[in-house]
């Protein structure tokens, strides 16, 4: 292939600007596994999933962290349930419903709530949340607490960005659908939400991902005690506010656990990335 | 239809006037005038619409054809800007300028585009989601009316041993014959064609239009069409839309072996004989 001489320098540039991004992600997986390796070698894997408890400074240290593990993932999990519906429908009534005014105030309103930092959601959840919850249900800060904080922080990521993925529907299906004498709420479910599901499927994943990884705001609301919660009013730890909470006193063996649970983040956070992929691959094949 | 009317024999349009032989009525136009944010595109048309016969509505672009066609079932409601005021009557039934049941109106009249727009969906699921929409919940049944109308349109043969799959792994021209079974399906009496050719080879182009000359007598066909040879070939009446001070209009219509032999509009003559657009 002939290269123009402004093409050649572009071309350089690019692969430059290229190779230092996916240099970066693979130091970064690099690092994790050789500050974590000294755990991974003693106690070894097994350990972080059968020991007792999470005593990691006591002199026979203990690191079980399932109870972090199961707080990440309830977090979340309750997260999404509560998030994705609630964005669908957003995104819906925005693309779909809303007069054009509205529509755009809303998306700017979104856009703000997904703009505002997470030590402030953890503020607001500190102060106003979780004594709502204690009136209810003592403690108050809790696995429940945890999960609303992050419903409002991924609602606006998921709204947003299925309005995006139903926006770029080609028109030529909406005026297809209308050509048909199909109502809005049949265009929506037959042929908008299919069209859009790819779309909408990596929102929910970047929104995940979002949720697994937020460290300040959980880790002001959920009370960070070492258990598998029992009950949504139980406070919980999760793998995120475990490392920030211990990290600035940890040595050696602790501090090697603390990055395994680095690892097992980034783990959960490829796993997931695979599983949209496929899914939506999945979808383009359907 | 008589046996003369046999249109899959592609004949000369002089000799298939005893197609559409008497002049009814099925759409009647009076002084639509359509305009975008305050811009005309079409001015004061008045046309009449023969049931059971093919009308071609040619003309060079940009002359209002389009917005004419999105008109008569009102899809120009999806055009947030598009003022419609005029006369537009179907049956009988006005349509321009009042609250009505356009669910109604659309199975009445179905519409085919210019790019075959199949739903991301199966083959079967094209067909099957707007039968159960429009409340046929029987599957016997609508596995039925999806045979014939494949069949109808001569796809059955094509698509039996895969119809789970992707409607968009079709061909053009056979996405487009599957548009066409979709919009028959909801039996309409009408059928509005935008340019249904034009982005097909010329090889599926000849199928969609043997197809379209076949729905002649059982529909009420409109068709745009940038061919002129095409409209020859399949049209019982003719259309002649042209730009007249910045606004689409009719400047002559009439049958198509009044029009393409005899035109009265000096425009129409140059146009035809491809002198001019």
């Amino acid at each position: 292939m002939f290269l123009s001489r402004s093409d050649a320098i572009t071309l350089w540039t690019l692969r430059a600007f290229a190779a230092i991004t996916a240099a970066i992600t693979l130091l970064i997986a690099a690092f994790l596994l050789l500050e974590s390796g000294p755990a991974l070698q003693s106690p070894g894997l097994t350990h972080f999933f059968t020991d007792r408890a999470w005593f990691p400074a006591s002199a026979t240290p203990q690191f079980n962290l399932a109870p972090m593990i199961a707080g990440s993932l309830l977090a979340t999990l309750g997260a999404l349930l509560i998030a994705v519906p609630l964005g669908i429908a957003a995104a819906l009534f925005s693309r779909f419903y809303a007069p054009p005014f509205l529509a755009l105030l809303f998306r700017r309103l979104l856009e703000l709530l997904a703009g505002i930092p997470s030590v402030v959601y953890g503020f607001w959840g500190l102060v106003v949340l979780t004594p709502l919850i204690r009136e209810w249900q003592p403690p108050g800060q809790s696995l429940l607490a945890a999960i609303l904080i992050l419903s409002l922080m991924i609602l606006p990521t998921i709204a947003l960005l299925s309005e995006t993925a139903l926006r770029s529907i080609p028109q030529s299906y909406l005026q297809g659908a209308a050509a048909l004498g199909l109502s809005r709420h049949s265009t929506i479910v037959g042929v908008a939400l299919p069209a859009a599901s790819s779309g909408i499927i990596s929102a929910v994943v970047l929104a995940t991902g979002r949720a697994i990884g937020e460290t300040m705001a959980v880790l002001m609301v959920a009370g960070n005690i070492v258990q598998v919660p029992d009950s949504l009013f139980a406070p919980v730890r999760t793998l995120t506010a475990n490392i920030a909470l211990e990290l600035a006193y940890a040595l050696d063996g602790h501090r090697a656990a603390l990055f395994v649970s680095g690892l097992l983040l980034m783990a959960l956070v490829v796993v997931l990335t695979a599983l949209s992929h496929w899914v939506t691959r999945e979808s383009q094949h359907a | 239809m008589t046996d003369s009317c046999d249109s899959s024999t592609l004949r000369p349009w002089a000799q298939r006037q005893a197609c559409c032989p008497t002049f009814e009525p099925c759409i009647e136009v009076l002084d639509l005038t359509v305009a975008y944010d305050g811009k005309t595109a079409l001015h004061r048309v008045s046309l009449d619409i023969s049931r059971g016969c093919i009308t071609a509505i040619v003309g060079p672009s940009g002359c209002g054809k389009s917005s004419f066609l999105s008109t008569l079932n009102r899809l120009s409601d999806l055009t947030p800007t598009c003022q419609v005021s005029g006369s537009v009557r179907i049956e009988g039934q006005e349509i321009v300028g009042q609250e009505l049941n356009l669910i109604t109106l659309r199975r009445q009249v179905g519409m085919i585009f210019q790019k075959p727009n199949p739903f991301p969906l199966s083959i079967h699921e094209n067909l099957a989601f707007p039968l159960r929409h429009h409340g046929m919940n029987d599957r016997q049944r609508r596995e039925e009316e999806i045979e014939k109308v494949l069949s109808r349109v001569g796809l059955w043969e094509e698509v039996k041993d895969r119809l789970h799959a992707p409607a968009l792994g079709l061909s053009g021209g056979q996405q487009q014959r599957l548009c066409l079974a979709r919009a028959l399906l909801l039996s309409p009496r009408i059928l509005l064609l935008d340019e249904p050719c034009s982005a097909l080879d010329p090889l599926a182009s000849a199928v969609v239009e043997d197809l379209i000359a076949s729905l002649r007598g059982d529909y009420t066909v409109v068709i745009v069409t940038h061919n002129l040879a095409q409209a020859k070939r399949i049209a019982d009446y003719v259309a002649m839309f042209w730009q007249v001070d910045g606004a689409g209009t009719v400047i002559e219509h009439g049958s198509a072996g009044t029009l393409f032999d005899s035109p009265a509009d000096p425009i129409t003559a140059a146009y035809i004989a491809g002198a001019r657009g």
